[in-house]
């Protein structure tokens, strides 16, 4: 084997393998890039959005349930008296006068027992007060003057029916979509590629029981089967993913079997079996690679399938529970919240459409990509 | 024809029995019972009733005993909806949920059948582009979104529609969720037909009855349609049956008391019958359609002969 290599010292020009033609044709492909650039945006976005984010994705605001969303500030002007107007009452303090100043409120107040220093605490407890503090007391310590600093915030996309940013949770939902996205293809994927090819390239018998047992699971309903894995594996985000990966797996399966097919006629892998390579060795070596250009792209359409059908089972429940969310189960609590705060519909559904809307486009460039019948 | 047809009937009986057997067990072994409250049930209740549902029989009898009820066409007393039987809910739900299936189906057929055409005939051009555009909204929104926006527009601000409910199969309680449920298979019918569209009118039969001087109704209709339609059929069958046994979410949305929302219900409260009983509807409807579809590819296809 050496003496041949011995002789041609300079590189030998590099042919063009499938794999590189479909990366150029990709490139020429001016929605595919797009689409790609804006899945990479939305995913950076939720990795790190969550961490650059002011607000915990499971703080609750009390003071702003269902706020809109806006780019300025809140609390708003006209906001701000009575919020401060009922925490005084609730210290069973009488406001005399009030002013705000630089975002600063100061009043002077009286009671009828003595103001006892811990009330600044109800002021600081409240979501637009912060550094409450009581000075200038009187002789007999029944007047004095509160000041405290307005805690100012941002809601971009305003606030849920429980006053938590819906920012932050729409960031943090994108995380868990996408991660359920991608696991549960790769589940399928796996468990797919590997029964098609073992189905395929054995044949015979193996094949017909093999395929038969894809056929009665087809007929089985699918929403039965994904929710009697989820009622097994209970409500567990980790076990979730893999109930529907185990299910996405027989369309995969069939068409891993079919390239299977033909691709064991082929006359390297018959060259491979006289040299005595073993079964597993040709399936991993030969095989599978080779199906490899029908998988990734029916991987890209699988994995908006299966965020939609992640968000189908947290409208009705089933899904990733309180505090976590996904983008399935903020949608559904937007519909029901439709009427009176769209913005906690428009969002999330924004975030999952661009989503699965450049999948699509990168799953149909990459079989017209990886389309031979195109050269 | 005939022999086919019922070779084929013939052979869905193992399939349906294997489909009863696994989701039977499958069913079983999940944890929790159908009588599992937050506040147990005293123990005398309890025993009574796992007697008269035959709970307390070994699995393999219980299993025997529905096998034998269901082949005399009786799947049994609903465990969750205590007075009806699951023939009786059945028979009120299932009716209800093909009306809209079928709407939803001739809509899908109709409209994205039209629109794949057009596309196809101006493919690359303005109308094409937008139609697709459209179509991979279509596909993309899941129905759970469009359902509320159409309500809150049509229903509430506009006050044209009601907002749910089923009136007593009134006409108008129809048209939104028919509407919500045929949006995502429209988009889907006008990317196929699209599809093979181009496909057909590209191909030597179609230049043929161009060269001919046919009318441009005739060549679309006639000759490359009845050709392009054959991947469309394909994919109708499968969703006709999920379509026809009706869908969770928009009957969920718009409190339509058909038989997809106890499918959820069921397996939730283990209503063992229950559930049992839309496994085998469903497989039946899958059954028959992939069936419907063969047939079909015979009468469009002359290539395509059962003998």
């Amino acid at each position: 084997m050496s003496v041949t290599s011995t002789n041609n010292k300079e590189t030998p020009e590099l042919g063009r393998s499938l794999w590189d033609d479909a990366k150029d044709r990709l490139k020429a492909n001016r929605a595919a890039v797009t689409s790609i650039v804006v899945l990479i945006f939305i995913t950076i976005l939720s990795i790190i959005g969550p961490m650059l984010a002011p607000h915990e994705y499971d703080a609750v605001y009390r003071d702003y349930v269902k706020v809109p969303a806006s780019l300025e500030a809140y609390p708003r002007q006209d906001q701000i008296e009575p919020a401060f107007m009922s925490v005084a009452k609730r210290a069973r303090l009488n406001v005399e006068s009030y002013q705000v100043v630089d975002g600063k409120v100061e009043a002077e107040v009286t009671s009828r027992r003595e103001i006892d220093e811990r009330n600044t605490r109800r002021f600081d407890r409240s979501d637009i007060f912060e550094n409450t503090q009581i000075i200038n007391y009187s002789e007999d310590r029944k007047s004095a003057t509160v000041t405290a600093d307005v805690q100012y915030m941002h809601f971009y996309f305003g606030t849920d029916a429980n006053g938590r940013d819906m920012l932050t949770r729409t960031l943090i939902a994108g995380r868990v979509s996408l991660t359920i996205g991608l696991l549960a293809t790769l589940v399928a994927i796996s468990i797919g590629v590997i029964y098609g090819t073992v189905s395929g390239y054995f044949g015979g018998k193996v094949d017909l029981i093999m395929m038969r047992v894809v056929d009665i699971l087809y007929s089985l309903p699918f929403i039965f089967f994904v929710i009697m894995l989820v009622v097994f594996f209970g409500r567990n985000f980790v076990l979730m993913f893999i109930a529907v990966g185990a299910v996405e797996w027989l369309d995969m399966a069939r068409i891993v079997r079919g390239q299977t097919l033909s691709i064991k006629r082929q006359e390297y892998v018959q060259a491979a079996e006289a040299m005595g390579v073993e079964s597993g060795g040709i399936l991993k070596r030969h095989i599978i690679p080779n199906t490899l250009g029908p998988v990734v792209v029916y991987m890209t359409l699988l994995v908006p399938k299966v965020i939609l059908l992640e968000s189908f089972l947290s409208f009705l429940g089933l899904g990733v529970q309180e505090p976590m969310t996904s983008w399935g189960v903020l949608i559904s609590e937007g519909a029901r919240n439709l009427q009176g705060a769209p913005w906690m519909l428009i969002f999330p559904s924004l975030f999952l459409t661009s989503t699965l809307f450049a999948l699509n486009f990168i799953g149909d460039g990459l079989r017209d990509a990886l389309d031979p019948k195109d050269r | 024809m005939l022999r086919y047809v019922l070779g084929r009937l013939l052979s869905a009986i193992p399939t349906l029995f294997l489909i009863i057997t696994i989701s039977f067990f499958l069913m079983r072994i999940a944890p929790g019972g159908p009588f599992d409250l937050e506040r147990p049930l005293e123990a005398k209740v309890m025993e009574n009733l796992n007697k008269i549902y035959n709970l307390d029989k070994s699995l393999w009898e219980q299993y025997l005993i529905y096998l034998k009820s269901v082949l005399s066409g009786d799947f049994g007393p609903s465990f969750f909806f205590r007075d009806f039987s699951i023939n009786e809910l059945f028979a009120q739900s299932l009716p209800i949920s093909m009306q809209l299936g079928l709407g939803a189906l001739t809509l899908a057929l109709v409209i994205g059948g039209f629109f794949g055409v057009i596309a196809a005939l101006r493919q690359n051009k303005g109308v094409d582009y937008s139609v697709m555009t459209a179509a991979t909204f279509g596909v993309t929104i899941p129905n759970f979104v469009v359902a509320p926006c159409l309500t809150l527009v049509l229903g509430v601000y506009w006050g044209w529609l009601p907002v749910g409910g089923w009136g007593g199969g009134a006409f108008v309680n129809k048209i939104l969720p028919v509407v919500t449920l045929a949006l995502p298979q429209i988009a889907i019918v006008a990317r196929l037909t699209r599809g093979s569209m181009i496909e057909a009118l590209r191909s030597n039969h179609v230049r043929t009855a161009r060269a001919y001087g046919l009318s441009g109704y005739t060549i679309v209709v006639v000759h490359a349609l009845r050709g392009a339609i054959l991947p469309v059929v394909t994919y109708l069958g499968p969703a006709a049956a999920a379509l026809l046994t009706g869908s969770v979410v928009i009957e969920t949305i718009f409190g339509i008391p058909g038989i997809g929302r106890y499918f959820v219900q069921g397996a939730l409260n283990r209503d063992y019958t229950l559930v049992m009983g839309t496994v085998v509807v469903v497989a039946c409807f899958v059954i028959l359609f992939n069936l419907i579809v063969d047939l079909l590819y015979a009468v469009l296809d002359p290539r395509v002969r059962f003998d």
